[in-house]
């Protein structure tokens, strides 16, 4: 990825930031310029909302054969999840084995490098996700 | 003088480890003579997408989550490292950007071998005390390098901890803070080189052992205290062994330093080990304890802390760094190389 648009992406890559409209209150992620549900009553009225990056996971997929950049990593595991605000993001889910991921884990965000461009290119940064710690299971 | 100390404090561990045991397998050596000799028997390892920058994001938003300090009030983010992911290019702006206290800020990283992340905290501590930050962001994070087959290998690990240094809302106040700092090349890295070289012997009486007793008897001397004043006692942990001789010579128990010695289930954790260590303590430490802890870096020098714990400690969300000992998977040799070698 272009280091320009890495750059631009970084609050939601870092802290999840996405976007809450201030007409019916319901949180996008990645951020929406205009709610789809109120169209034009929410022009000017998106707000930047951070997610607290708990969420379920609804469904998951295991990688065998990733693409080049991630080469090494495999098998790995991506994750539909459905974040406790009501959006859905995928996103890899670390420090587990593939055979203990399932429908309805509870995760929560982490940061992780993501994609180096080679040993001489920008190293990029962002959210993966793992098991919640038990303590803070609700 | 105004008051300054720790408002917050988070730790990092990574999951992953491997035993004394397997690393003396590969290169032909008796383990349990090993983990006896060094008194290490186990070392975190990171993740293959884990370092100092992902090490450092993680032990500073447990800082920030557990104090409850608005990130926009700290004014200065400093990371001590040696294994800074890019040779320019500051780890300080990533963290700081993870934690959103950019952009009213200054940061910077800090390199001075095992005590970079000490070095931090002074100067957090110094503009607290200046007037010219409210908090600071100190990190002491490391993913250390060891070459295949050096004794440094039954150790080298990774891990950090973070503490945001201020004036009020403390949980531990910072009596004193004194440094002893000589040029002494008992360790280092050449610039483009993967693996650090080291002076074999070298590294203990001179090094370790004359810049840590010495900052702690300077320590003693200004305070008018003696060791039997302190309730713990964390120093510097290159191995089990060092921090107990330490203590040994300048009067303390083995009781007073057990609480902070982590070294023996997770290796050296370079700039991380002072500062993990003090963090166990204060996992631990009761309203009113007196702390003492003393890191070294090689090069040379120690940085001396003083702390007393206030009863802001009793509402502190703790104990995850125990959490994060105890949960753990192991590497045999084969799968740590290949978590090593995605890192630099």
């Amino acid at each position: 990825m272009a280091v320009p648009r890495y750059w631009r992406e970084i609050p939601q890559r870092y802290n999840l930031v996405g976007t809450k409209c201030g007409s019916c209150g319901k949180i996008y992620f990645p951020p929406k310029v205009v709610c789809p549900t109120c169209r034009r009553k929410s022009l000017g009225h998106m707000e930047d909302c951070a997610l607290a990056g708990r969420g379920t996971v609804e469904s998951y997929t295991i990688i065998y054969a990733p693409p080049p950049h991630f080469e090494g990593e495999e098998p790995y595991t991506m994750a539909l999840i459905k974040m406790d605000e009501g959006c859905y993001l995928m996103g890899q889910v670390v420090d587990l084995e593939p055979q203990e991921i399932h429908i309805g884990l509870r995760v929560e965000a982490c940061f992780r490098r993501i994609y180096e461009d080679g040993t001489r290119g920008a190293i990029q940064y962002g959210y993966k996700f793992k098991k919640m710690e038990e303590a803070e299971t609700p | 003088m105004a008051t300054v100390g720790i408002a917050g404090y988070g730790a990092y561990v990574p999951k992953y480890r491997i035993k004394a045991d397997e690393v003396a397998r590969v290169w032909g050596k008796k383990g349990e003579a090993v983990s006896a000799g060094l008194m290490v028997y186990e070392k975190s390892v990171p993740a293959i997408d884990e370092d100092t920058a992902t090490i450092s994001v993680e032990a500073a938003r447990r800082a920030v989550r557990s104090s409850g300090i608005n990130p926009v009030d700290i004014g200065a983010v400093y990371v001590g490292s040696e294994s800074h992911p890019y040779a320019v290019k500051p780890t300080a702006t990533i963290v700081a950007e993870a934690i959103r206290a950019t952009p009213d800020m200054t940061a910077a990283d800090y390199e001075f071998a095992c005590k970079a992340g000490t070095a931090a905290i002074q100067t957090c501590m110094a503009l607290v005390k200046s007037g010219m930050i409210t908090y600071g962001l100190a990190v002491g994070a490391d993913v250390s390098q060891a070459a295949p087959g050096d004794a440094l290998e039954y150790a080298a690990s990774a891990g950090g901890a973070a503490f945001i240094l201020g004036g009020d809302h403390l949980i531990a106040e910072i009596n004193h803070t004194v440094s002893f700092t000589t040029d002494t090349p008992d360790f280092w890295r050449r610039e483009g080189e993967p693996y650090p070289g080291h002076g074999e012997r070298f590294t203990g009486e001179p090094a370790y052992f004359r810049h840590v007793v010495s900052a702690t008897k300077k320590m003693l001397e200004a305070m008018d205290t003696r060791p039997g004043d302190y309730d713990y006692v964390v120093f510097h942990q290159p191995n089990g062994k060092f921090p107990l001789r330490a203590a040994k010579k300048l009067g303390f128990t083995k009781e007073q330093v057990q609480e902070g010695l982590l070294c023996p289930v997770i290796g050296n954790t370079y700039s991380g080990s002072t500062p993990l260590g003090l963090s166990a303590v204060l996992d631990v430490a009761q309203p009113g304890d007196r702390i003492l802890a003393t890191s070294y870096g090689s090069g040379a020098g120690s940085d001396s802390f003083d702390l007393t714990v206030t009863e802001g400690i009793a509402d502190y969300p703790r104990n995850h760094l125990r959490r994060m000992l105890e949960n753990k998977v192991y590497l045999d040799y084969a799968l740590y190389m290949k978590h090593r070698g995605a890192l630099k």
